[in-house]
């Protein structure tokens, strides 16, 4: 058992410049507790861990342990007295093993100099029995999944005594099923005696194993909340104000097929065929959602519709009209709106004005453009317009992109996208790391786009959004399409789908472990109860228990989600 | 004026930064997590300097309402303009020091420096001083010159000497804004010369008709050998920087070959240099024949402006700018990225050839295989100097004409050695590379100037490192 302690933040305050991140914030962290720190992205709350692991020093305030005042002036300082850090993003070395990786920054010797890991080894394997981590430590860190790499972040933390352990957005790279693992190792953890600062905007988690939640918006502590508090009162505690979390969507009136995919096979550089075969077709009207988890095909699916792959055969069909081998220019002209699933990457530039971001694809064209002379005034006026219409928070819309949050740019890509006539609108994350409120506002958008009679393809890998905005459900694995079934599917049957069983054997299957399946496992309740409250905003989607063969394809997801 | 539509580097972080121990929550949605250090090493070359993190809408004092004009000052004064006219500053002072150290009245006074050491010091500012004032002189202002004409002679013939300076500076600083490092605008002046002094020396045209095609050549010769350079990059991703050194090589000794050839070589002479290109082949002189100051600075001018007008106010400026910028988004948004890079070359090697024109036509009136001098070089520290802007490269391409035809004078004058305005030069660009360093030694960081105002905005704090 190790020793407990108790750690108390006391009106920390961090100032950049005039920017004040943190306001007066006070957290008691309970010996023994998982405390969870709820926010939106922006309210602070990195900032304030980065504070109490002692890489910011706070403008005011203090930090005690177990009631002494303490000064960190670096991470070593924290992890001395007992605090450990796993970051969103993995500090890992991806060519050294395990045990190197955990031994890094505190590397024992043999006589010689040599590296003497056989202390560390010992030790990775302890922790891993007594947690059940399944590590092995002379594993190349890049060929593990990134739920396990995850796993040698916690142990480089329990290894050098952390007593707390802070957790940084941890599920915001995990599938599902890793989502459920971890939450148990953190429940593990917690019964051995380690606290845990838990940070997170996703509410079906927090709910699911926080002892504690602390609210914290803008920089201020706005509360304290119950775990048995409602989605919604978290939701609208978190966001400031009423968050209507159901879409009041009517049911789709599809109208005539106009968009046919037949046949798509998309050829990576590697010679696999990452999209294979793939069929299917979306009336107007109507939106089909692509589900599956990242890294299963989606990408180049979207991609080679819009024209980015060279290596594309079959046949995509819009009108009647072939897309396949155009440019991108040309299937944007040709009515086709795109979000992209990155927006930093590919949807914006950061260092250009929003107004020049929100005519990105359409700079060559009247207005903004008479030959090849543009006119900043209409850009400009053009702007404002997008920025009301679209809510986008920014005080003028000839500061640079960069600078608006993530959901205001998405706001941007979105207006860009929906503010000219299309034919199809593809939106890929649609969501992904954007804010409570602004994600109401975004599936309004994609709703009124169907509405108007345009054919809609969202891809997604939140299963709540895909639950929450489809008329028809795809579902993707390993680059083939498993099957598509009607809205109102059950997110048990989908999972398994996504896992890679086909609509019928993952019908029969849920149907059978349905009553089986042991309610007791945190996560089902949860998922339960996140079912019958309404679809959660921001949220991991549970899987059934039983699709386990996800995890293998799960490694794609590493880089890819930023946020 | 043409400056307001560039990118402004704000303090936000980069979208596509990677993630830190620092701020690992501080994707593009967190302007809170964000930090000073990080802020400090995103500097790139050409001036995607980022000043402070606080954002920019708290830094200039005023609110970001105002659409246009803000974005000049708010530059000059958040640290990209100031930081580079502190470098300038920064290089003349330690020029300064270095002129003193050669100079023979501080070597004598510092030998009794205890003694007396205002003697010492006073050599010192004199050496100094007297060093510059004999480069303003020689550059800008001469009042002992013969009358109002040979008194403003040096200012005429720094502007001779920066021209080719601009016209080749804007050639790199508009590949650099697409994200191309050309290197070649050596290459690209020696092609654009050979081109146009072979139609200047080599065809008998009437008057207006000769010069206009000789302009065209050489334009054309510069156009090429840059495209060139875009083909191979877009077609084949050979890279820009290693193509176009490879390029200036291949420039020189064609140059050479043809110098010794009967289709270029003088009738008579052995040295390898070129007839003399006919007068309708040359640029009219401005002021007369009493200065070199020729019809090319005015082209100089016009292309200033093109370029400015270009970036900033046309779809092609937008493409090559989102190109630079991001060329991901770029080609999502339907641009094409090897037409751009293509495009952009060429117009950039046409640039260097409006210098090479500029040589052959208007400076030296000959072909030499020294036609380019160094100017393709130096081109691209006018280029960085000037922060890849139009209007900066002008007044960059102006500063380093008047070291170079201030150099001369200030060695007849006080026997400072010319290369030390190489070395002036050459501090410049270091301190542009290192803009942490300015700040720091200015006093200007970013970090201090945070614990500055967090300090004046609250009272008793109890700051962290104090607890």
């Amino acid at each position: 058992m190790v020793r407990v302690l108790k750690l108390e933040l006391k009106g920390i305050t961090k100032r950049f410049g005039s920017l004040v991140a943190n306001d007066h914030i006070d957290v008691v962290v309970e010996p023994g507790q998982i405390h969870c720190l709820l926010g939106e992205n922006g309210a602070g709350k990195s900032t304030l861990m980065n504070v109490l692991y002692g890489l910011y020093e706070p403008t005011e305030g203090q930090i005690l342990i177990d009631d002494k005042p303490v000064t960190f002036r670096g991470p070593g300082d924290a992890m001395a007295a007992g605090i450990g850090m796993v970051h969103q993003h993995f500090m890992l070395v991806p060519v050294f093993t395990v045990a190197e990786n955990v031994a890094l920054g505190a590397e024992a010797t043999k006589a010689g100099g040599f590296l003497n890991l056989d202390d560390t080894r010992r030790k990775i394997k302890e922790i891993s029995d007594r947690y059940g981590f399944d590590v092995d430590p002379d594993a190349m860190v890049e060929d593990l999944p990134v739920g396990v790499q995850q796993r040698v972040e916690i142990i480089k933390a329990l290894v050098r005594d952390a007593k707390v352990l802070i957790l940084d957005e941890p599920t915001a790279v995990l599938t599902p099923q890793d989502t459920d693992e971890l939450l148990d190792i953190m429940r593990q953890l917690k019964s051995h005696g380690t606290s845990i600062v838990f940070i997170s905007h996703k509410l079906r988690e927090v709910k699911a194993v926080s002892d504690t939640i602390t609210v914290i918006r803008r920089g201020k502590v706005v509360g304290s909340a119950d775990p048995g508090a409602s989605t919604t009162e978290l939701a609208s505690l978190m966001v400031g104000r009423a968050v209507n979390l159901t879409l009041d969507k009517a049911p789709a009136k599809p109208q005539e097929t106009t968009f046919q995919v037949k046949d798509l096979t998309v050829i990576a550089p590697s010679g696999q065929h990452v999209v294979d075969g793939i069929s299917f077709d979306i009336a107007r009207g109507e939106i089909l959602a692509v589900a599956g988890v990242q890294g299963n095909g989606q990408t180049e699916l979207t991609e080679a519709i819009l024209g980015l792959h060279e290596r594309a055969q079959g046949s995509i069909l819009l009108d009647g009209e072939e897309l396949l081998g155009r440019s991108v220019k040309d299937v944007l002209n040709a009515g086709v709106g795109f979000v992209p699933e990155d927006r930093s990457v590919d949807g914006l530039i950061g260092t250009f004005s929003i107004a020049e971001n929100l005519i990105l694809d359409r700079y060559d064209k009247a207005p903004f453009a008479k030959g090849i002379s543009m006119s900043p005034a209409t850009v400009l006026e053009n702007a404002k317009t997008r920025i009301e219409e679209f809510d986008v928070r920014t005080p003028s819309g000839s500061l640079a992109a960069g600078t608006l949050s993530g959901g205001n740019q998405q706001k941007v890509v979105m207006a860009r996208e929906l503010s000219r006539p299309l034919r199809l609108f593809i939106a890929s994350q649609p969501t992904r790391g954007v804010d409570v409120g602004s994600i109401e506002f975004l599936h309004k958008r994609i709703v009124a786009e169907r509405d108007h009679g345009t054919p809609v393809m969202i891809v997604s890998t939140e299963l709540d959004e895909v639950i929450e905005l489809a008329d028809r459900i795809a579902v993707l694995y390993k680059g083939k399409l498993v099957g598509i079934v009607p809205a109102g599917t059950g997110r048990d049957v989908l999972g398994l789908m996504m896992a890679g069983l086909s609509p019928e054997e993952a019908l029969a299957d849920a149907a059978r472990k349905q009553p089986a399946t042991d309610p007791g496992g945190a996560a089902a309740a949860d998922a339960a109860a996140g079912a019958a409250a309404g679809p959660a905003p921001t949220k991991e989607s549970n899987q059934a228990p039983a699709a386990h063969p996800v995890q293998e394809s799960s490694s794609g997801a590493v880089g890819d989600d930023h946020e | 004026m043409s400056e307001n539509n560039q990118p402004r580097h704000s303090a936000e972080p980069d979208p596509e930064r990677i993630p830190t121990t620092q701020s690992p929550d501080a994707g593009p949605q967190d302007p809170l997590g964000d930090d000073a250090e990080f802020v400090t090493t995103l500097d790139t070359a050409g001036g995607a300097m980022r000043p402070s993190a606080v954002p920019v809408s708290a830094q200039s004092g005023k609110i970001p309402g105002a659409e246009e004009p803000d974005s000049v000052l708010r530059k000059i004064f958040t640290g990209n303009g100031i930081v580079t006219i502190l470098a300038v500053l920064l290089a003349l002072f330690l020029g300064g020091l270095l002129i003193a150290a050669t100079d023979k009245v501080v070597a004598a006074t510092s030998s009794y420096f205890f003694a007396r050491p205002t003697d010492f010091l006073a050599a010192v500012w004199s050496a100094a001083t007297g060093s510059y004032v004999a480069l303003f002189q020689g550059s800008v202002f001469n009042p002992r010159g013969n009358g109002v004409a040979g008194q403003f002679a040096p200012l005429m013939e720094t502007l001779t000497i920066a021209t080719p300076l601009i016209t080749a500076g804007l050639g790199v600083a508009l590949a650099f804004r697409a994200g191309l490092f050309n290197i070649g605008a050596q290459g690209q002046i020696i092609m654009a010369g050979i081109l146009a002094a072979w139609v200047g020396f080599a065809l008998d045209l009437p008057v207006g008709l000769h010069l206009l095609l000789v302009l065209i050549a050489g334009i054309v010769g510069g156009a090429v050998w840059g495209g060139l350079v875009g083909v191979l990059k877009a077609r084949t991703g050979a890279h820009e920087v290693i193509v176009t050194i490879m390029f200036n090589y291949i420039a020189l000794y064609f140059l050479r070959y043809l110098l010794d050839t009967d289709l270029f070589q003088r009738p008579g002479e052995t040295t390898p240099i070129s007839p003399i290109l006919d007068p309708s082949a040359l640029y009219p002189q401005i002021f007369g024949s009493q200065y070199r100051l020729h019809l090319g600075f005015l082209l100089a001018i016009a292309a200033t402006v093109f370029v400015s007008w270009l970036l900033n106010r046309s779809t092609i400026g937008f493409e090559f700018r989102a190109v630079g910028a991001n060329p991901k988004a770029a080609l999502t948004a339907g641009i094409n990225v090897p037409r751009a890079t293509i495009l952009v070359m060429t117009l950039a090697g046409g640039l260097a050839g409006l210098a090479g024109v500029a040589q052959v036509a208007g400076t030296e009136k000959v072909l030499t295989d020294g036609v380019a001098a160094t100017y393709g070089f130096d081109a691209i520290t006018v280029a960085l100097l000037g922060r890849s802007t139009p209007w900066g490269t002008f007044a960059a391409g102006i500063l380093f004409g008047a070291f170079r035809a201030g150099a001369v004078q200030m060695q007849i004058q006080t026997g400072t050695p010319i290369d030390i305005v190489l070395v002036v030069q050459s501090l410049i660009v270091l301190f542009i590379a290192a803009p942490p360093l300015v700040r720091a030694i200015f006093g200007m960081n970013p970090r201090k100037k945070k614990a500055a105002t967090a300090g004046k905005t609250q009272k008793a704090a109890t700051t962290g490192g104090a607890a």
